[in-house]
């Protein structure tokens, strides 16, 4: 029994890291409908400046994980303000420009830091395990459950019970009526993008201390958070929670009963889901 | 009358430049030394899964992220029929054919009801599950070692005479492509592509339709893996790769999205590049993202796409 809660445990705190990566995704695309293939690309670039930080400069992890969400933060401004810009309204050569962006950005950093498998170091307060009822599990994992579920009602509030929030929102609906209200929306589409971006730095930095970084890091977290999005639908806040959820506990589910197979496990039940809901548990026809 | 004349006038230009550029492709290993040869037999591999992309992304209005991984799986399973169970030729890569068409009929049941940005999306992680079971998959595939077999008889083992086998392949296939989105099916899938809802309200039935283009289309793209096999002898997980779907898409995209034999233009450019940035830099993924992106910031509608429309505003 003891065995089951702690793959449990590992699936949702996995689920957690997930939903911190496809929830920056997932913002970008429910209000700008910008699907960001580079998405896995800024998480990798993220988890590597983290490391640089907190590792190499040693500066250690929080002041690692600010410097990724910030330095991510940046790409993401040169990325909407540099290339975007030019394929605005276009949605499918939009995704497919990040698409070409995150190879380049892919092969940069195999560049710069090599095939090596790096460790983001954990903080000294979170590093060993915590005893729940005769279970030993790493704190560490657990922090980062915390910390998804603090950034689903941080983000939740901000969506939902700001004014910011609500002028993203009525962006999204009315374009025209918000500009006309003497706000900057693309101003508030920019900071959008940049935070959305900076999820990805942050989950790079977070993920890089216990699934470790390396070259096609990228691209396994990529789907994961597509598996997420799709499942849940994109665009949605809660549909992401749920997906991450999801996706968490049945990788680490599949990864326990077939270890070949793991990514397939996730397959079947995004199949089923698809065949009743095209867009997703909680998503809506753009 | 005067845009029927044009048309015929542009269906003729267009018959020439088909019958000049295979004639050209016919007389490469006149004039091309030997490693000259197998580049243009890539490019002939390459144009085949490129078109088998543009059957769905041009002619039906669905860009797929997955092809790569069907054609991969085409590569890995004539590799391992040809080492495993039978050394019939042949017999091996009808195998890798039908593996792939099984493997695009299962994608397609997921992904028809979807479109746009969400077919992309959807594809892009089918192919993604395909690449994870060809990485882990050991027994199976090798996992990072890959199958690596020898598959060519004697009779083409040289460049010369299976540049022809592989040319009169190509050959055959694109007349067949040609015929299907000639078709009066792959005119309803036009139809499908400029207004779904159209062509259900005339009691089409749209989801079948996009089932059969899909598997049709996984089912070139599996000959274009099988005869990859054959030219590379050699499967690895980057044989299945994103990065295998995205440069197939770039070929497409490059040919110009809906003009079926762009795809051996687009081809061209794309390998002529590879291997011309390869003799200068190894970073061949940046360049083909920057490819990428360029082409989607300044010509989305392809080489062919851009003569098209020259050629069309000029009559106006």
């Amino acid at each position: 029994m003891g065995g089951w809660a702690f793959h449990i445990l590992n699936g949702l705190t996995f689920a957690a890291l997930l939903f911190i990566v496809a929830s920056g995704f997932t913002l970008i695309f429910g209000l700008l409908r910008i699907v960001n293939l580079a998405h896995g690309a800024l998480y990798l670039a993220g988890g590597y400046i983290g490391y640089t930080v907190a590792a190499t400069l040693g500066a250690g992890f929080f002041l690692g994980c600010i410097a990724a969400m910030a330095s991510v933060a940046l790409a993401g401004f040169v990325l909407d303000q540099g290339l975007l810009r030019f394929v605005r309204g276009f949605e499918l050569r939009q995704v497919l420009l990040t698409l070409g962006v995150a190879f380049i950005i892919n092969d940069m950093l195999l560049v710069v830091f090599g095939g090596d498998t790096f460790t983001m170091p954990a903080p000294a307060i979170l590093r060993g395990a915590i005893n729940i009822n005769g279970l030993f599990y790493p704190k560490y994992r657990l922090f980062v459950l915390g910390l998804g579920v603090v950034m689903f009602i941080l983000l939740w509030l901000l969506l939902y019970k700001t004014r910011l929030g609500a002028l993203i929102r009525a962006g999204v609906d009315d374009r025209e009526m918000i500009e006309a209200m003497g706000i900057n929306i693309r101003r508030i589409f920019l900071l959008t993008f940049m935070l959305g971006s900076a999820f990805a730095g942050l989950g790079g930095a977070v993920g890089g201390a216990f699934l470790t970084l390396y070259p096609s890091a990228d691209a396994e977290i990529l789907v994961f958070s597509l598996a997420v999005v799709i499942i849940g639908g994109c665009g949605s806040l809660v549909g992401a929670a749920v997906g991450a959820v999801m996706v968490g506990l049945l990788n680490s589910i599949g990864q326990v009963m077939f270890p070949e197979f793991a990514y397939f496990v996730i397959f079947g039940p995004m199949a089923l889901i698809l065949a009743f809901r095209p867009l997703g548990l909680f998503g809506r026809a753009a | 009358m005067t845009g029927l004349l044009a048309s015929s006038r542009a269906a003729r230009l267009g018959g020439l430049a088909v019958l000049i550029g295979a004639l050209a492709f016919a007389l490469v290993p006149l004039v091309a030394p030997t490693y000259q040869v197998s580049i243009f037999t890539e490019i002939l591999i390459f144009a085949v899964l490129a078109m088998a992309v543009d059957i769905l992304a041009g002619y039906t209005g669905r860009t797929p992220l997955c092809h790569g991984a069907i054609f991969g799986v085409a590569t890995y399973v004539t590799i391992y029929w040809h080492t495993n169970v039978s050394e019939h030729l042949v017999l091996a890569m009808a195998a890798g054919v039908v593996a792939a068409t099984l493997v695009a009929a299962v994608f397609a049941l997921l992904a028809i009801r979807t479109s746009g940005v969400y077919f992309l999306l959807l594809t892009l992680a089918l192919g993604m599950i395909v690449w994870g079971v060809c990485l882990r998959w050991t027994a199976v595939t090798g996992g990072e070692n890959g199958l690596r077999g020898s598959l060519r008889p004697g009779a083409i083992a040289d460049h010369v005479h299976f540049y022809y086998v592989v040319f009169a392949v190509a050959a055959v296939v694109a007349f067949a492509m040609w015929r299907f989105v000639r078709s009066s099916f792959g005119l309803t899938l036009r139809g499908i592509r400029d207004s779904e809802s159209r062509m259900r309200a005339l009691g089409y039935n749209v989801s079948l339709h996009l089932f059969v283009a899909f598997t049709v289309s996984g089912f070139f793209a599996g000959i274009a893996g099988a005869l990859y096999a054959l030219f590379n002898e050699f499967a690895s997980p980057s044989t299945v790769a994103l990065s295998q779907s995205v440069e197939g898409l770039l070929m497409a995209v490059a040919g110009g999205i809906g003009t079926l034999f762009g795809a051996f233009i687009g081809a061209g450019v794309v390998i002529g590049l590879e291997n011309f940035a390869s003799l200068y830099t190894e970073r061949w993924m940046s360049v083909l993202g920057l490819m990428f992106v360029l082409t989607m910031i300044f010509a989305p509608e392809g080489i062919l796409g851009r003569v098209r429309d020259l050629l069309s505003r000029g009559r106006h």
